[in-house]
């Protein structure tokens, strides 16, 4: 379900703002928005991210529809101090409630805004699955994780090219006896020595995320840092070692760095997060509270946090998000126009946007 | 019991040869009780035993036990039953006067409690004439000759009741004028005719299914014309009343909470869940189960959709609140439970015709199916273990 978010991500920052353009198939992904942030009535579109029936491929365009949850934290946004130390909002809420959206939601806003977005879609993808793990180079305990690493690698050039070029590299690094990246180089090249070079690929996350801690506290941009799924760095990994012992989330050098971002010792930006119980492991499907699916651990790491409680839909947002529906045809079925085809789709779904996605598909 | 008659030279054979080795297998007890006037000689005894012994093929007459039951020792047995039901009283402390039948069952249930599955199998008292099955009286005579005019005809019972039959239609369109005008008739509702084992049952006789249509048709048409009250009693004979489905649906009072929002509760049970469901009448459309929202606890489509069904066929979606309680079986089997109790719940808010179209929608008949028994000899139910050949 969040492939298509994945996808999605790249394309933000071509959008010319204000404007709700409606691209052809070719560059499938743009997201527009309304951009009446102050009257939360206005909800025209809603946003459909299965890969399997993908509405983002069959109806051209991608569209998000705005909520309250996420006009609250782009007010809060709004007005962020960037002298303070990072504030962290922390988005919560029952499973298919729309907390990824309402992340997609921010972090366009702050790229039009032209702050620099980290975006790492889904962190449980770091603590499972992973079909190569090396022994870190840089710290012996630590783990590496290759592939992981070149994919995100590969993510932040596109989402964020221009930048690359004007970040200038604070440290000289060596990567190997040939290869060092100097001072004063620009960040584009760390990434890719970290692209081409896929067993530093690790290393050269850590040192993009290093640097650019740097460089917001220095004031010269804008970070927001955007995690989805951030219970995953706390929790436990279903990876295991040669020996089959397990391996704890800390020793895994991509989640380290990322704990070390997500801290709010930085200043000149934002932090925003996401839970998600949906890859969690070894989490019950009904928890979705914070502490419940963090664990005391994170909270701990995470305390203090704003949290924001993302819920299901209101009759309004539903029958906007029925009607986006109708209007692109995705509801073939006779009775659907009908009023009693909603009040069914409105009890089947119990206005639970995942739900009501899930079904319409079928229609 | 009917003699199976397929046709009478066969089964005469049939009965001389079994009705000898029947003589040779019982000795004792079973020829005792046969009157003494019908065994006057060896010949005429054999075939008049085999005559009152009802002989199938390859029935196993031992098994079975006696066929024939004579008219005196019917009589005994009826004796004995009445005295045996007076004792019976006598045992309950009750008047044997006014004890009936459904007293009787009562008593002997008491008396002997069986936890036997099969209600057949349980012991019973009950009168005679319903434990023995009917028999043919006897039909011929002394010299051997039939009492009946239609003996020959195998069935004689069957073909004289059609002979009776179509004379009086043949004499009431005699005295009918040629414009047979048709009396009201009770038929419509509320009587049927006689099935065909109802009928071979009256007539102790087998019958086909053709012979059963034709004597129908007969009836059909004596019906369409005018007829008086004595071929009224003869219709009447053949027809049996239709109890109609009235059983009313229990409606549950509606009760008040504090608020004044009024409230009725029920219950559903399906397999082996078990589920209580309270039903608010002005709502939003909201579903508590267990304390949890339904779309969390049941999170499959097909569990929701079978809670939906009775809001949506009373196109009342939004309308009402619930808040249910449910345990036992499984997730499909809770919804189902959930489903009768809302249902039942909701006939105390609608109007009775909406009654009506629920319950035959099936909305309010509990499901009966449970799981069947692992049989021996089988691997489950009805999956019966590899066949190998060898």
């Amino acid at each position: 379900m969040l492939k298509g978010v994945r996808k999605l991500i790249p394309r933000v920052h071509k959008l010319d703002p204000g404007c709700l353009l409606r691209m052809s198939t070719q560059a499938p992904r743009s997201i527009t928005t309304h951009s009446d942030d102050q009257l939360p009535v206005q909800r025209p579109r809603a946003i459909c991210r299965t890969p399997e029936s993908d509405p983002v491929k069959t109806f051209g365009e991608a569209c998000l529809m705005v909520r309250k949850p996420a006009l609250e934290l782009l007010q809060y946004l709004k007005n962020t101090n960037f002298t303070h130390p990072a504030v962290r909002y922390l988005l919560y809420g029952e499973k298919g409630t729309g907390k990824t959206l309402s992340l997609c939601h921010v972090i366009h806003f702050c790229a039009k805004h032209n702050w620099l977005t980290l975006h790492v879609p889904d962190a449980h993808l770091w603590v499972k699955n992973c079909r190569e793990l090396l022994r870190s180079t840089y710290n012996k305990q630590r783990l590496d994780q290759p592939l992981e690493a070149s994919t995100w690698l590969r993510r932040f050039k596109t989402t964020n090219e221009h930048f690359l070029s004007q970040i200038k590299v604070e440290e000289k690094y060596i990567w190997n006896k040939r290869e060092s990246t100097e001072k004063g180089s620009p960040l584009g090249e760390v990434v890719e020595q970290g692209l081409m070079r896929v067993r530093n690929a690790t290393d050269a996350v850590g040192i993009v995320l290093k640097e650019l801690k740097r460089q917001s506290c220095l004031g010269r941009l804008q970070l927001l840092v955007a995690v989805d799924g951030v219970n995953a760095l706390w929790g436990r990994t279903t990876l295991q070692r040669e020996d089959k012992s397990p391996v704890a989330p800390e020793e895994l050098a991509l989640v380290h760095n990322l704990r070390k971002m997500v801290d709010n010792d930085w200043h000149g930006g934002a932090i925003v997060l996401t839970l998600s119980q949906t890859g969690s492991l070894f989490k019950p499907q009904t928890a979705y509270l914070p502490h419940e699916l963090l664990g005391k651990e994170g909270f701990d790491a995470l305390d203090p946090f704003v949290p924001i409680l993302v819920s299901n839909y209101n009759p309004k947002e539903f029958e906007s998000s029925f009607q986006y529906y109708l209007e692109n045809n995705w509801l073939q079925h006779e009775k659907a126009p009908t009023e009693e085809g909603k009040k069914e789709l409105l009890f089947l779904s119990n206005s639970n946007p995942g739900q009501l996605e899930r079904l319409c598909a079928y229609l | 019991m009917a003699a199976p008659c397929v046709s009478c030279c066969r089964g005469l054979s049939y009965r001389l040869f079994l009705g000898l080795r029947v003589n040779f297998a019982q000795r004792q007890g079973y020829w005792q009780t046969l009157p003494v006037d019908a065994q006057t000689a060896p010949e005429s005894q054999i075939l008049r035993l085999i005559h009152t012994t009802v002989v199938t093929t390859k029935k196993n007459v031992s098994a079975s036990g006696r066929d024939s039951y004579t008219e005196d020792f019917i009589k005994k047995q009826i004796e004995e039953f009445n005295i045996g039901k007076r004792h019976l009283a006598n045992m309950m402390g009750e008047d044997p006067e006014t004890f009936t039948q459904e007293d009787i069952d009562r008593a002997i249930a008491y008396l002997f409690p069986s936890g036997l599955f099969e209600k057949r199998a349980r012991p019973i008292m009950k009168h005679p004439e319903q434990i023995f099955p009917k028999q043919r009286a006897i039909q011929r005579g002394e010299d051997g000759r039939p009492f009946h005019f239609l003996f020959y005809t195998g069935r004689q019972s069957y073909y004289s009741l059609m002979h009776d039959t179509y004379g009086k239609l043949l004499q009431l369109e005699k005295h009918n004028d040629p414009f047979p005008q048709k009396t009201e008739s009770m038929n419509p509702i509320g009587s049927r005719w006689l099935i065909k084992e109802e009928l071979e049952e009256m007539l102790v006789e087998k019958l086909s299914d053709q012979d059963y249509m034709q004597f129908i048709w007969l009836l059909e048409k004596l019906l369409t014309l005018q007829y008086g009250p004595a071929e009224e009693e003869f219709i009447q004979r053949f027809r049996r009343s239709v109890t109609i489905q009235s059983q009313k649906q229990l409606i549950e009072p509606l009760q008040y909470d504090e608020q004044g929002m009024a409230f009725s509760t029920s219950e559903g049970r399906r397999k082996s869940a078990r589920a209580e469901a309270v039903v608010y009448e002005r709502g939003s459309g909201k579903i508590r189960v267990n304390g949890i929202d339904y779309l969390q606890y049941f999170p499959i489509t097909q569990d929701r959709e079978q809670l939906m069904f009775p809001f949506h066929y009373l196109d009342r979606l939004g309308k009402h609140d619930v808040i249910c309680t449910v345990s036992g079986g499984g997730r499909s089997a809770q919804a189902g439970a959930i489903r009768l109790a809302m249902a039942k719940a909701l006939c105390s808010f609608i109007t009775e015709d909406e009654v009506e179209w629920m319950r035959q929608a099936g909305l309010l008949t509990s499901d009966p199916r449970v799981r069947e028994r692992k049989k021996p000899g089988q691997e489950g139910a009805r999956r019966k273990f590899t066949w190998k050949k060898r």
